[in-house]
């Protein structure tokens, strides 16, 4: 487990130090009328045909057979077990930003689920209507008035930005389960379940991720502007999208 | 005289063009996305196979969506070089191509349903927030714009979670067009081949 330990510190260690460059290299150039903000396009692309190529030859068959060959109810009860783990991360992040309600929601979904949901496979505060808190030290960032950075594409985990790089491995650090699990059981259970509903959400999506992916004229940029809307609306970050008036534009002959 | 004639004409004019202003109201605006929401809901209940429910999707999309405005945008500033017969061509190949991508999606649906939850007034439209829920899924914010720029009330845009159609398709299309040099017509034909 060693290995392990080892590999993350310096897969740390690279990414601060790209994260860094990139920072050094935004100096708000590339900003198109959609307001994203790629001065590393190039790198972006090659690294996005890397993803493709990835996705084409392990991730998406292995997505797909998972979703086909396992049993729903347990191809569920993996991503919940999954889901339910994020939930202190959840928490932590929630007060970070303020949020209470949002602590709460968490605090109570992991211990309902981690008890009534028998350690987390089944997800009885779904059924009961609670709301889903999912939260990530990015929107912690996001909250504390930190820019979003530049579009990034990360290899093997795909689109993000600056902001969202940086607060995946704040998260990935301080996870506060990190305290509770040894290294044996994170590489036994925690790590394979995340991995799992990773490729339950590829074979579920097949369709969506494909058109994106294989359909489209432009695969990269659809991803970036998708990833971008996507990530914005769900930080609440209304600024950044423009209104589109229904009554100017000239629709004469279409 | 002629003075009194232009303003009786105006004065009719404007009169015509403020009825469809007034008819959109909160309540409209809903019923079209109820209609609409009951209509997909049918199709992803009725279990039929991926085909059927995909020319069923083209249906809805005609009856309950603003084509014109959508295809118009989606082809951007290249809309204006283009012409009378390859504006036809190209809204007639979106709507097939928007058919088929989307349609292709009930796959996810199926088992799911929307549900209207909240609607608001944005400037001269409507916009109506639905949520869908989906198996194994967290429900998740599905979104339409309404108006009644045609005389009709129909919607004219739509957000997946924060994804914009307009802005999303209107890339593909410009990057169909980059593919392709310029050319309108291969972008056509890409288009209906696409989805």
């Amino acid at each position: 487990m060693l290995v392990f330990a080892r590999l993350h510190r310096a897969a740390a260690l690279v990414l601060v130090v790209s994260l860094l460059g990139a920072c050094a290299g935004s100096n708000g150039t590339a900003i198109t009328p959609e307001g994203i903000n790629d001065p590393n396009e190039a790198g972006n692309r090659r690294t996005h045909e890397f993803n493709r190529s990835l996705d084409r030859a392990l991730i998406r068959p292995a997505g797909v057979g998972y979703t086909n060959f396992v049993p729903d109810a347990l191809e569920d009860g993996i991503t919940n077990f999954a889901l339910n783990l994020e939930e202190p991360k959840n928490a932590v992040n929630s007060l970070l930003q303020g949020d209470l309600r949002g602590m709460g929601l968490s605090l109570v979904s992991f211990v309902t689920n981690t008890t009534l949901g028998i350690g987390g496979l089944f997800n009885p505060t779904r059924e009961l209507g609670i709301p889903e808190n999912d939260t990530d030290f990015g929107e912690t960032l996001y909250v504390w008035g930190v820019g979003e950075g530049n579009y990034v594409e990360l290899p093997f985990l795909g689109p993000s930005t600056t902001r969202a790089t940086f607060g995946l491995f704040v998260d990935l650090f301080t996870n506060p389960l990190n305290t509770v699990f040894d290294d044996r059981s994170r590489a036994f259970y925690l790590t394979p379940a995340g991995l799992a509903s990773g490729l339950s959400a590829r074979g579920r999506f097949t369709d969506t991720i494909d058109s994106i992916l294989y359909e489209s004229a432009d695969s990269y940029a659809q991803a970036r502007l998708i990833y971008l809307q996507n990530r914005r609306f769900r930080l609440g970050d209304t600024e950044s999208s423009a209104d589109i008036d229904p009554f100017e534009l000239d629709t004469e002959g279409f | 005289m002629q003075r009194r004639h232009f303003l009786t004409i105006t004065g009719a004019s404007a009169l015509i063009s403020a009825v469809p202003a007034w008819a959109l109201t909160e309540a409209s605006a809903k019923k079209l996305v109820d209609a609409l929401v009951g209509d997909v809901n049918k199709v992803i209940a009725s279990g039929k196979s991926q085909n059927a429910m995909f020319s069923d999707f083209a249906r809805i999309f005609a009856r309950y969506s603003d084509t014109s405005y959508i295809s118009a945008y989606a082809m951007g500033a290249d809309g204006r070089t283009a012409s009378k017969a390859q504006k036809r061509a190209f809204s007639e190949a979106f709507q097939g191509y928007i058919a088929r991508k989307y349609g292709r999606r009930f796959r996810e649906f199926i088992g799911g349903r929307l549900e209207v939850k909240s609607v608001r007034k944005v400037k001269n439209w409507y916009e109506v927030d639905t949520t869908a829920f989906l198996q194994g899924e967290a429900p998740f914010t599905v979104t339409f714009h309404v108006s009644n720029r045609t005389g009709r009330d129909l919607f004219f845009n739509m957000f997946i979670e924060g994804i914009n159609l307009l802005l999303t398709e209107r890339a593909e299309v410009g990057a169909l067009i980059d593919q392709n040099g310029g050319n309108i017509d291969a972008m056509i034909r890409d288009l209906k081949a696409s989805g």
